[in-house]
């Protein structure tokens, strides 16, 4: 019996066009030091390395798990190198591809500056006609801006421990993906009776009616699977903006976009029609204990 | 003889009671007058609602409902908003003439009798399947861009008070025209009042 691998699992972190989130993001994972001691990273650009870039761009030598960042850009170069060079070198022999983050994923904020040739390296938004299509099979989407550090852990471990990993249709971990935001935060009750939230950061109320939170439209375990351990966008006061979908980014992320004062998009998977019929039968109805401060401190000074 | 299902007979008396209502006011109908105008017993009226308050909140289910499946049908259909409007006062006019006792409850039954629907029947409890498929109606609209975006009620009030005053006129036969004569006129004015401003 292997308690321990023979090899570690080599893995090589190339960077698209970038803003550095994502590597930022996977060096808050809690047990960053416990995975380090079962994978190699041959190159990442902020951890200690086997290689570095100027290395890796020669091309001679190979990874198990290519983690892409960014955007793809066919006109970026890596240390003098093309990165979709460097990127279709690597990608032929890996086991797995990860695009991590929505850049890569989907194209993201860096398609949004050049949108007629940037894209994610299997999707370009949600059309599925990215560069390296011939390597589909083994491609995994971690999208959100940044990805959640234990996304990318739990999804680097099932690798680790020989799991299958279930894809939704975009190629994400449905362990990750399947829910919505919305499920887990702590705003569900202001949600239910309708209860809008008079402004950002506060305890109280619902972001979904004016401030523009797409939580109930956006897949992702941002509530279940809380941020440092503690905390969420929704739980602390500011909208969901929708990062992990292939849409992102949306204009105006603080607003909710309305028709004639109805939300123009109902959660997903709910009826338009059933979704006001309830909605309008919640209003009539006023909770008082959900329309006044949870705590009031006039009365504890 | 086919036998009267117990279906049909609520429908009698729904039918029955929304006449009585709306020509003789809510207080001075009373249950004998309802069942006696249906042909049952007083007793008997009783399987079917329980109370006057009861059949009065029934009742405004009842017309929301078919109202509501009225505008489903057309916010379904492919027209375009303008066309839909056309619809919309059309169909409400033809109940105002056909059924005129449903659009009359409405409007001098429960709005006007506040009290008896405060409890179980408040704000869009019972009128929720006709005013959703009327945000539906404005929802579409704006999103197609043919109309202006802006507060619902303020559009809502425009379309339905405006619709609602033109069959007050027409019950207390006030209007010098029949009323098919007002759709056209009245469609376009709503049309022009909603549309996109350029």
């Amino acid at each position: 019996m292997h308690l321990k691998q023979e090899h570690k699992l080599k893995i090589f972190w190339l960077q698209g066009l970038t803003c550095n989130g994502n590597a930022h993001s996977f060096l808050n994972l809690d047990y960053l030091g416990e995975l380090l001691e079962k994978i190699e990273f041959v190159h990442h650009p902020l951890l200690p390395s086997k290689y570095s870039l100027t290395e890796m761009v020669k091309c001679k030598t190979s990874c198990d798990i290519l983690i892409f960042e960014g955007a793809y850009d066919p006109s970026l170069k890596r240390a003098d190198v093309f990165v979709d060079k460097i990127l279709r070198h690597y990608a032929k022999n890996a086991k797995y591809i990860i695009a991590v983050g929505t850049c890569a994923s989907f194209g993201g904020i860096f398609k949004a500056t050049s949108p007629k040739t940037n894209s994610g390296i299997l999707f370009n938004e949600a059309e599925k006609n990215g560069p390296l299509q011939e390597y589909n099979a083994k491609i995994i989407n971690l999208s959100g801006c940044p990805v959640h550090p234990e996304w990318l852990g739990f999804t680097l471990n099932m690798i680790i421990d020989r799991h299958k990993i279930v894809l939704d249709e975009e190629h994400r971990p449905q362990e990750l993906y399947s829910s919505l935001v919305h499920h887990g935060c702590t705003r569900n009750e202001y949600f239910e009776w309708k209860v809008d939230a008079d402004d950002f950061g506060q305890k109280e109320g619902c972001l979904f009616y004016k401030k523009g939170c797409r939580a109930p439209m956006t897949h992702g375990s941002c509530n279940t699977i809380l941020w440092n351990g503690v905390n969420s966008k929704t739980r602390s006061g500011t909208p969901c903006f929708g990062c992990t979908e292939s849409d992102f980014p949306r204009a105006n992320l603080f607003e909710t976009k309305t028709n004639m004062s109805i939300p123009a998009d109902a959660p997903v998977g709910v009826p338009k029609r059933a979704y006001l019929t309830l909605t309008g039968i919640a209003k009539t109805f006023h909770i008082k204990r959900l329309e006044e401060p949870l705590i009031d401190y006039k009365n504890n000074t | 003889m086919a036998r009267v299902t117990k279906e049909e007979r609520k429908n009698g008396i729904i039918s029955a009671a929304l006449e009585l209502f709306s020509e003789n006011g809510f207080y001075i109908t009373t249950i004998p007058d309802i069942a006696k105008k249906v042909g049952m017993s007083v007793g008997n009226f009783y399987n079917y609602f329980s109370s006057k308050d009861i059949l009065a909140k029934e009742l405004i289910m009842y017309i929301s409902e078919y109202l509501g499946k009225n505008i489903r049908a057309i916010n379904e259909s492919d027209a375009n908003t303008q066309e839909k409007i056309e619809q919309i006062v059309s169909m409400y006019f033809d109940t105002a003439k056909q059924r005129p006792e449903m659009i009359e409850y409405f409007l001098r039954v429960y709005l006007s009798n506040r009290e008896v629907f405060k409890d179980g029947c408040e704000g869009m409890i019972c009128v929720s399947p006709f005013i959703t498929e009327m945000m539906i109606f404005f929802e579409n609209g704006v999103a197609s861009g043919e109309l202006h975006d802006q507060d619902f009620f303020s559009a809502f009030g425009l379309f339905m008070g405006y619709l609602g005053g033109m069959v007050f006129l027409y019950g207390e036969k006030i209007l010098p025209e029949p009323l098919d004569d007002y759709k056209q006129s009245i469609s376009e004015n709503i049309y022009n009042a909603l549309k996109t401003r350029t």
